[in-house]
């Protein structure tokens, strides 16, 4: 299945990436054949077998409702580029 | 042309669980910013969440009293979009198997039912809250935003329901038996204002049967924005189909200052959440005992207990309606009830001036100083017929002001009012001997006698007469 520069730049604008043409046409050509490869392995015969979500041979992992201290505030925006007031500053949204 | 309004709703209510959905910081509203976060809801990398057992309960819970099928294994979603108000840049939500879908809760609007479907409910994170810094004090045009984590990670429930209203006021009254459901099984705040319960709708018009274009409508803060929000779309929609127009599917807000919706800036293109399987959770299989224990904890739900009161108590609908609204005011009334006084006199007393007080005081009713007992006293102080219906009026409030309890109050003031017979008796021989031309009036069928005499026994007992037993005795004399 080939995908076209739309589905790129759809792809980009959806993961904040600005990308040169070159790269446009190198991750639609990479991205192609990824779907490619997905598509080879769907012709496997999957008749009455369960998605796999997890492959952990686990349920039910639970805590129990119980709140413990959060962070000292301080700690909270050390690694902050830019805060003000215990609060993370960021660029304007829109 | 025929018609008809078709209405969606999706509700979020926050769960009040104790620690957040997948970390343990408190769930504490307001507070200074990020004073209630942690790396795992700050979304630092390298963090495991760990679901919240009472959370999945909660929802397990709501799930059963709106009569959805609980999944036998459901999975949580990672929800990708870029908005700072979620530091993961993703929130963890379900998406194709929730955790119950496939219910319905059904409404009573003047003696008409209407049953709505249930989709789901299923379970997710509450994002962060985001201040816009700059002149316009919004979103647009900001020069920064400051965000603010405390509410990221907070358990929520969305419920989704089928387009089954069929007005405003439909889903109004759908809203508030919601909002009584989630209070009963004591799981939420349910603070439309504080935003732990919130609601947005779809709405479209049917002409002729053909389904119309939906649009959503967000920012409904309260019942009566819900109303009014559906009400002004309401009418837009109809009038933009009666003149030709082409209604556009998009998502409105509401302004309520000035009462109507307009069009979010509209994306370039249609979101696209990117849902894949949260690889960090693992799948939730309930086991069935632990549903049936939850079942069991079911209490009696608002709906059953308005018509119950209906039957048992006679109560009218509309003081049925307000009392089983809030569990704890009818518990209080039924509390009152076990006195012995009449209920549906209780009743009144409870959703006319208690009530009243409570919401001047701004007292919830749990914190009521006139106790239950002390309303049955009061009630049966107007019944004996030791004070009228007006000295109650004052009696309660006296109560509700200073705790006292009404018997008690009468006392102390020498309110009760003269119900003696032989006592009144006597006032009235009085009073007719002192006013002969009255007393001849009234033999003469004259009503203004009746009230001139009416108020001069009033005047010598101070107005401490019971006022239908000295009219009673009047007339008897005088006719
Ligand atoms: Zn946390």
């Amino acid at each position: 299945m080939a995908i076209s520069i739309e589905d790129v730049e759809h792809v980009a604008r959806l993961a904040r990436l600005a990308l040169s043409e070159d790269e446009k046409e190198t991750f639609r050509r990479q991205l192609s054949d990824v779907l490619e490869h997905a598509r080879v392995i769907s012709e496997v015969d999957t008749e009455g077998v369960e998605p796999t979500s997890h492959t952990l041979p686990l349920v039910n992992v639970f805590r129990d409702d119980v709140a413990r201290p959060s962070l000292p505030t301080e700690e909270v925006t050390s690694n902050a580029p830019w805060a003000a007031d215990g609060a993370f500053r960021v660029p304007r949204i829109v | 042309m025929e018609f008809e309004t078709i209405i969606g709703l999706e509700i979020h209510a926050e769960l009040n669980t104790a620690s957040k959905m997948f970390c343990g910081c408190p769930t504490a509203f307001g507070g200074a910013p990020n004073t209630s976060t942690c790396p795992i809801c700050l979304g630092h990398p390298g963090v495991l969440p760990v679901a919240n057992r009472e959370a999945v309960a909660d929802t397990i819970l709501l799930g059963l009293a709106l009569n959805c099928k609980i999944t036998p294994r459901s999975i949580f979603h990672r929800k990708n979009y870029f908005y700072p108000d979620m530091p993961k840049n993703f929130q963890i939500s379900q998406y194709d198997i929730p955790l119950t879908a496939d219910g319905w809760l059904e409404v009573e609007m003047e003696g008409n039912n209407r049953r709505v479907g249930i989709t789901r409910v299923h379970l997710e994170e509450d994002t962060g809250k985001s201040v816009h810094i700059g002149e316009s004090g919004r979103i647009h045009g900001a020069d920064f935003s400051l965000e603010d984590f405390n509410r990221a990670g907070i358990p929520l429930a969305e419920i989704v329901t089928e387009p089954d209203l069929r007005s405003p006021e439909e889903a109004r009254a759908f809203m508030q038996l919601l909002r009584a459901t989630l209070e009963y099984l004591q799981i939420s705040d349910c603070k439309m204002e504080e935003g732990s319960l919130r609601c947005d709708a779809n709405i479209s018009i049917a002409v002729d049967g053909a389904m119309g274009t939906k649009v959503e409508i967000k920012n409904m803060n309260s019942f009566r924005s819900l109303f009014r929000a559906l009400s002004y779309e309401d009418e837009r929609q109809r009038f933009a189909i009666k003149q030709g127009e082409t209604l556009v599917q998009e998502t409105r807000h509401w302004d309520d200052a000035a009462g109507v919706t307009h069009p979010l800036r509209s994306k370039e293109e249609a979101f696209d959440y990117r849902y894949f399987p949260e690889p960090d959770l693992v799948p939730i299989e309930p086991d069935p005992a632990w549903v049936e224990e939850l079942r069991g904890r079911l209490p009696e739900l608002p709906m059953e207990r308005l018509r119950r009161f209906r039957e048992q108590y006679g109560l009218s609908d509309e003081i049925a309606v307000m009392l089983t609204s809030e569990k704890a005011l009818a518990d209080y009334f039924e509390r009152a009830v076990e006195t012995g006084q009449d209920p549906v006199e209780l009743a009144k007393w409870i959703a006319g001036d208690l009530v009243a007080l409570l919401k001047d005081a701004v007292v919830p009713i749990q914190s009521c100083p006139l106790e239950p007992r002390g309303l049955g006293e009061l009630v049966a102080l107007v019944a004996q017929k030791v004070i009228s219906g007006k000295m109650a009026k004052e009696v309660l409030k006296e109560a509700f002001d200073t705790g006292k309890g009404p018997k008690e109050i009468v006392e102390a003031k020498g309110l009760s009012q003269i119900a003696d017979a032989g006592e009144l008796d006597a006032v009235v021989d009085e009073v007719i001997a002192a006013n002969p031309e009255a007393a001849e009036d009234m033999r003469g069928g004259k009503e203004q006698a009746l009230k001139f005499l009416m108020g001069q026994v009033m005047k010598k007992t101070r107005g401490q007469a019971n006022p239908e037993m000295a009219s009673d005795l009047i007339k008897k004399k005088l006719t």
